[in-house]
């Protein structure tokens, strides 16, 4: 395989602590090498700035509420397609793009590795679909397991090792890469139309509660010793108070510890945050509650998190957290579609216009940059916008410019409508910090790496590691005139190289390389009583047999990356 | 001595049964029993058996005749007539799998295409009206467990989805529906005494062409508001005690077909239907799906989505994706004069589009690729005959509730034939060649 | 006002899309560059050259520019496309889309449209001497902010489906309509001097909307309230005055409750 030679870059690795130094990165079939022969092709970086491929940590990009977005909103691709080009089939989408388009965007910015945030099991042959259709980037996705009836049971008796044989097994037939738990118990509820708002409301007729399930999930987690921890969204998402419940969430995972083999520290991974960290007891009172939430998370080390940054877009949400969905329609009136999905989760999709002239989106905004900027260590907390629900994973440049400039953060103040409510609900007017680039480099690659598990592979620069560079045409020893230059160099890398292949360079497509699909591959001792529970279900209340619900074949997964656990030993 | 093969998936309509029994000859030659399956469902798999199968492409003659020709010269004039065509329609792809459909994607990328599925003539209204107002929905599975409220709306599933209300929606006892049909009430609306309509608890026999007057009395009635003494032949206290049935429900469904997605207000039926369905989530819970016809169309949809953006009726000839049925959708594309080649596979627009619609296909360069003869092929200048998929070959479907279920191969197709995505594999790459495309 | 004629002289095999037709792209140009323009049939770029003569020239802005449409555009889609200012007077019957997404300025259109005739509009004038077909004045498929501002008056009659998801404007039809008129209106005003037939003002939450002739079918959401006398175009006259939809959900405005309006002449 051709050889590379990234001379001259300024590098920022925090798996190496190396902050801005002027060093080459050296690439040699698929991974990072110590050195090259003068036969290497040389990539001039001077003056640039060299990181590892971002990882991506929680976006909606792959699977049927994906593409039911896609379906039920034409008009999001109304005047804004891409032809095909060199490279490049046809693309289209501006809050949910098509899968083609997916996959060239984060690779142009610089992004080589993304996980699909929620899978319903019994629709995964979609999911991998999509992720086969979703050129360059390797993609992995999450099962769903807060509202699965399997969990449900055994978690009311605590039974955690049947819980960790179910998981294990459910993660095989899915290929999927991870425990997600989105509202835990509400989304059951909301099969009835009712919902569990608080860690303790118990779920109709399974006489469990959110809390009994997130301990046990997290349990379960660190039972099989899996690379990613247990990832919730907690209940009660984006009412003002939810604050609260989102404390009591975390306080889940006090005193617990991880056991596991790829160097993950956190049992509990918070996502999208800023939608959890609300103030307040309606909207007209509604206020920022991210001191409150990044001050326990500042103390508690287990936890990483994401932030759910909104963008001030036109967009459109959608989540497996049902209830929400419907109450969100409620209040803004946009059409609402939702898919309740058997023994196992739902789905609500509703757009969603954050308009900088509201003064509730612009202190979503305001919430949404205060929690990095108050967490203080850069490899727990990593930049996501929810794709696409607090905005397009396209704006990440423009969240990073946000972070990075206080001047940029400013401009965008001064120009709300609502600025002096901002100013007095937040406390963004007096958070003077700017993330550096090599925080940067932790909250968007290290960082996440590590917290899935995945610190020996990517989100680094050392040899031994996956060849996943990114080449930004920014000087980060110069000082920034213009903040826009942040976002123009994050937007479109000079070059981009995923598994030692060059994918991008100069901002066009070059190579679609040869994207994997990441999944965890857990052996378990036998457990009688779960095959025979998981046999009687299909045959009782599913729809599909269980020989049909596996998703197997070539056509699924084709470039398959199982990551082994071994949990026979526990 | 035979084989059984177990969990076989029923290619034919959007229940997609996957409980199918086939039992076939050792060698794996010759199918020879099904069980499980419906009447339709059967037929399906028997008569890929028939004797007098054609296994070859044909060629129209000038003088009605064909003439046998090979897979090699079908791919090449299917490729040139692509390439050389201004505004081709790639139209059908229901009666195949999604491996196959992406191939045909790849295709009408290369060749600037319009393509366009069986929703064209089915359920394309449904999917203007969600585009507009949304679809509070679920998979099958949650009817089976949960619902006690079933409305069969201008459909008759007794006839087109045999086996639909004995897996799903009125027979099954689920988790939370122990006792089957006792616990469930069933509304049937639908101008006619259908098959459906007599196992009802209630036939609202409605009067032609007024369900978008019936839908919105119901949700006047939900809100208690004035009423006139009767609307589509339904008076008033008979309308208001609908609404009364349908909000005291702990979980309802409506199943809605072409009954109302073809008759006159076509999407606004439907877009009614589910705003009802929104409206009485503020009573209790409930969902609404449509009764998907071609066992794999829900599948082109799902494809061209996320391969293009739009679930059918999209327009490539820009070199990027558009989307507006009336300007881009096959009968008016045929009926107006814009297409000058026709690609036809998986489905028979001869037998279902308007006669206006099919007499241009008679007249211009056309191909079928079926593995049957029909109408469509018949008025084709190519028909290129194909392994039945679901039976001879596997693939992915999508089942009316979008969920996937990968079908199954039980029977080796007739020696030499080939199936969709192989053929339609050899013309993209033909295609490529003449377009000069790496 | 500089005036380009354009005149059709080589009809195509298909159909042409005529982006690139209206005062906004001409502006500027000189009769060279126009005829250099794109055209698009089926998926091959063209020149307007190729299909049209033209004549005369154009305005410095849109504002100064009249373009003549001559010859027989019955296959021409797209005429007077997002145009902002100028006019576009369009003399033989047209395809579809003509003034669609239109922002200002005038279009003439002497004899029949065909559908989504001034999809989306956000300003102007649109004058059509004919029939014009279904979709006039409507939403984009999925987008719920229709047509928002701007004037459409149709001498002949519409099809159906005119003004859905409209928010502003006026629209005002001399003969017929059918059915399906404002359906999800938020806004704006429907005047319809002949019959209409049924489905009126469907699942709409405010406008109005004016019949002078007959109502073969009332939507049970259009609840009676007696009789007004209105003043249309000058006119006085006795009218039913009905409010719907009913069975929608009803928007306020400073604590009144807002409902479309639907008038019958009586």
């Amino acid at each position: 395989m051709a050889e590379y030679l990234i001379k001259n870059g300024h590098v920022f690795d925090p798996v190496q602590g190396i902050k801005g130094d002027k060093a080459d990165v050296a690439i040699k079939d698929g991974k990072i090498v110590d050195k090259v022969g003068s036969s290497a092709k040389v990539i001039d970086a001077k003056g640039m700035t060299v990181m590892a491929g971002a990882v991506e940590i929680h976006s909606h990009i792959a699977g049927p509420k994906v593409n039911l977005g896609r379906i039920y909103r034409p008009e999001d691709k109304l005047f804004s397609c891409t032809p095909t080009h060199g490279m490049e089939r046809m693309g289209g989408g501006a809050s949910i793009p098509t899968t083609f388009k997916t996959g060239y965007e984060y690779a142009k910015m610089g992004y080589t590795t993304a996980m699909e945030a929620a899978m319903p099991p019994l629709f995964s042959r979609h999911v991998h679909e999509e992720i086969r259709d979703t050129p360059i980037i390797d993609e992995g996705a999450y099962p769903v397991l807060g509202n699965n009836w399997f969990v449900l049971e055994y978690l009311r008796n605590h039974e955690v090792e049947n819980t960790a044989a179910y998981i294990a097994w459910l993660l095989k037939v899915t290929k999927g890469y991870a425990v997600k738990v989105v509202n835990p118990g509400g989304t059951e509820a909301w099969a009835w139309g009712l919902n569990c708002l608080s860690i303790h409301d118990p779920v109709p007729y399974f006489d469990i509660t959110p809390a009994q399930i997130v301990k046990g999930l997290i349990e379960a987690n660190e039972y099989l010793g899996l690379p990613h921890s247990m990832h919730i969204h907690p209940n009660d998402l984006g009412n003002p108070g939810c604050y609260q419940t989102t404390l009591d969430t975390l306080a889940l995972a006090e005193g617990l510890k991880t056991h596991n083999k790829f160097g993950r520290e956190q049992v509990m991974h918070l996502t999208h945050t800023q939608f959890h960290s609300y103030k307040g007891t309606n909207w007209a009172d509604f206020e920022s509650g991210a001191k409150e939430v990044t001050d326990y998370i500042n103390a508690h080390k287990n936890i990483t998190i994401d932030t759910g940054n909104v963008t001030l877009d036109e967009t459109t949400t959608m989540t497996a957290d049902g209830p929400f969905e419907h109450h969100l329609t409620g209040l803004n009136h946009l059409k609402w579609a939702n898919v309740d999905v058997e023994l196992e989760t739902a789905a609500g999709v509703v757009p969603y216009i954050y308009s900088p002239s509201i003064s509730v989106c612009a202190i979503q905004w305001a919430i949404g940059l205060e929690i990095p900027l108050m967490m203080k260590d850069a490899m727990r907390c990593y930049i996501t916008t929810d794709h696409p629900n607090a905005g397009p994973f396209t704006r990440y440049p423009r969240v990073f410019k946000w972070l990075m400039s206080t001047k940029a953060r400013e401009a965008q103040i001064e120009s709300f409508k609502h600025k002096d409510k901002v100013l007095s609900q937040t406390s963004i007017g007096s958070l003077d910090r700017e993330i550096t680039f090599y925080e940067l480099a932790q909250m968007t690659r290290a960082g996440p790496a590590k917290s899935l598990g995945l610190s020996a592979i990517c989100g680094g620069l050392k040899p031994g590691m996956e060849a996943d560079v990114a080449v930004y045409n920014i000087n980060p020893d110069k000082p920034i005139a213009n903040p826009d230059d942040i976002e123009k160099a994050f937007s479109r890398c000079a070059a981009v190289f995923k598994s030692g292949v060059q994918v991008v360079s100069n901002g066009e497509i070059v190579s679609n390389g040869h994207k994997r699909t990441l999944w965890v591959d857990v052996k378990t001792k036998e457990n009688a009583q779960v095959k025979r529970d998981i046999s009687e279900k299909f045959v009782k209340y599913y729809s599909v047999t269980q020989n049909n619900y596996e998703a197997l074949g070539h056509h699924f997964v084709p470039n398959p990356f199982a990551i082994e656990v071994d949990a026979t030993q526990v | 001595m035979t084989k059984t093969i177990t969990d076989v998936i029923c290619p034919f309509c959007g229940t997609l049964c996957d409980d199918v029994e086939v039992i076939v000859s050792d060698d794996g030659k010759k199918l020879l029993e099904v069980n499980n399956a419906c009447v339709i469902g059967t037929e399906k798999f028997l008569h890929s058996q028939a004797k007098d199968r054609v296994t070859r492409p044909r060629m129209h003659q000038e003088d009605g005749s064909w003439k046998e020709v090979s897979y090699d010269e079908a791919v090449e004039f299917t490729a040139q007539m692509l390439a050389k065509a201004k505004k081709p329609l790639m139209y059908g792809w229901s009666s195949t799998n999604c491996e196959a459909q992406s191939v045909g994607n790849e295709i009408a990328e290369l060749s600037r295409a319009c393509c366009d599925n069986t929703a064209a003539v089915c359920h394309g209204t449904t999917l203007i009206a969600l585009q507009d107002e949304g679809l509070p929905s679920c998979t099958l599975g949650e009817v089976k467990n949960r619902a006690d409220r079933v409305i069969f709306w201008g459909c008759n599933p007794a006839h087109a989805h045999p086996r639909h209300m004995s897996r799903y929606s009125i027979f099954p006892r689920g988790f939370f529906t122990g006792k089957g049909q006792m616990s469930r009430k069933i509304i049937v609306v639908d101008p006619r005494n259908t098959d459906t309509a007599k196992m009802a608890d209630i036939h609202l026999q409605i009067e032609q062409g007024r369900d978008y007057e019936l839908l919105n009395a119901l949700r006047v009635a939900l809100r208690g508001e004035w009423l006139p003494d009767e609307v589509a032949g339904i008076p008033a206290e008979k309308i208001r005690e609908a609404a009364d049935i349908l909000k005291s429900g702990r979980f309802g469904i409506i199943f809605f077909g072409m009954g109302v997605t073809q008759s006159i207000s076509k999407n606004h039926n439907i877009d009614e239907a589910i705003a009802l369905t929104k409206d009485l989530n503020e009573h209790t819970k409930f969902s609404i799906m449509p009764m998907r016809g071609h066992y794999n169309v829900t599948g082109s949809g799902e494809v061209f989505a996320w391969q293009f953006g739009f679930p059918y009726a999209v327009d490539l000839t820009r070199g990027f994706a558009r989307y507006n049925p009336g300007d881009t959708s096959s009968i008016d594309l045929l009926t107006r004069g814009e297409i000058d080649a026709m690609f036809t596979i998986g489905s028979d627009p001869g037998a279902h589009f308007p006669i206006s619609a099919v007499k241009p296909i008679a007249n211009l360069p056309s191909v079928c690729i079926d593995p049957h003869l029909t109408p469509t092929s018949g008025v084709s200048k190519l028909h290129v005959p194909v392994a039945f998929n679901g039976v001879e070959t596997g693939g992915n479907c999508y089942r009316m509730d979008n969920v996937p279920i990968d079908c199954r191969k039980v029977v080796d197709p007739p020696e030499g034939m080939l199936t969709d995505e192989q053929f339609l594999t050899r013309v993209r790459d033909r295609l490529k060649e003449l377009k000069g495309v790496a | 006002m500089e005036t380009v004629t354009i005149t059709m002289k080589n009809l195509p095999a298909l159909y042409l899309e005529a982006d690139n037709i209206s005062p906004d792209v001409f502006a500027g140009k000189t009769t060279e560059q126009i005829a250099g323009l794109d055209v698009f049939e089926g998926n091959t770029t063209q020149t307007l050259g190729k299909y049209f003569e033209v004549t005369g020239k154009a305005g410095a802005t849109a504002a100064e520019t009249k373009i003549v449409v001559k010859g027989d555009v019955k296959k021409v889609k797209y005429l007077g496309f997002k145009m902002t200012a100028g006019e576009m007077l369009i003399e033989e019957s047209a395809d579809l889309y003509v003034g669609a997404w239109m922002k200002g300025g005038k279009i003439t259109a002497k004899k029949n449209v065909a559908a989504f005739a001034g999809l989306a509009m956000k300003g102007g004038e649109l004058s059509i001497g004919g029939d014009a077909g279904n979709y006039l004045g409507t939403a984009y498929r999925g987008d719920w902010r229709g047509m928002s501002g701007g004037k459409i008056h149709v001498m002949g009659n519409a099809g159906s489906d005119i003004g859905m998801y409209m928010k502003g404007g006026e629209i005002v039809v001399d003969g017929n309509i059918d059915v399906h008129p404002m359906t999800h209106a938020e806004g704006g005003r429907l005047v319809v001097k002949g019959n209409a037939k049924s489905k009126i003002g469907g699942q709409s939450l405010q406008g109005d909307i004016i019949i002078f002739g007959d109502i073969e079918v009332m939507m049970p959401g259009f609840k009676p309230m007696g009789t007004v006398e209105l003043e249309v175009d000058g006119k006085k006259a006795k009218f039913s005055h009905f409010i719907g939809d009913m069975g929608e959900r009803h928007k306020k405005k400073k604590g009144q409750v807002m409902y479309t309006n639907l008038y019958k002449k009586l």
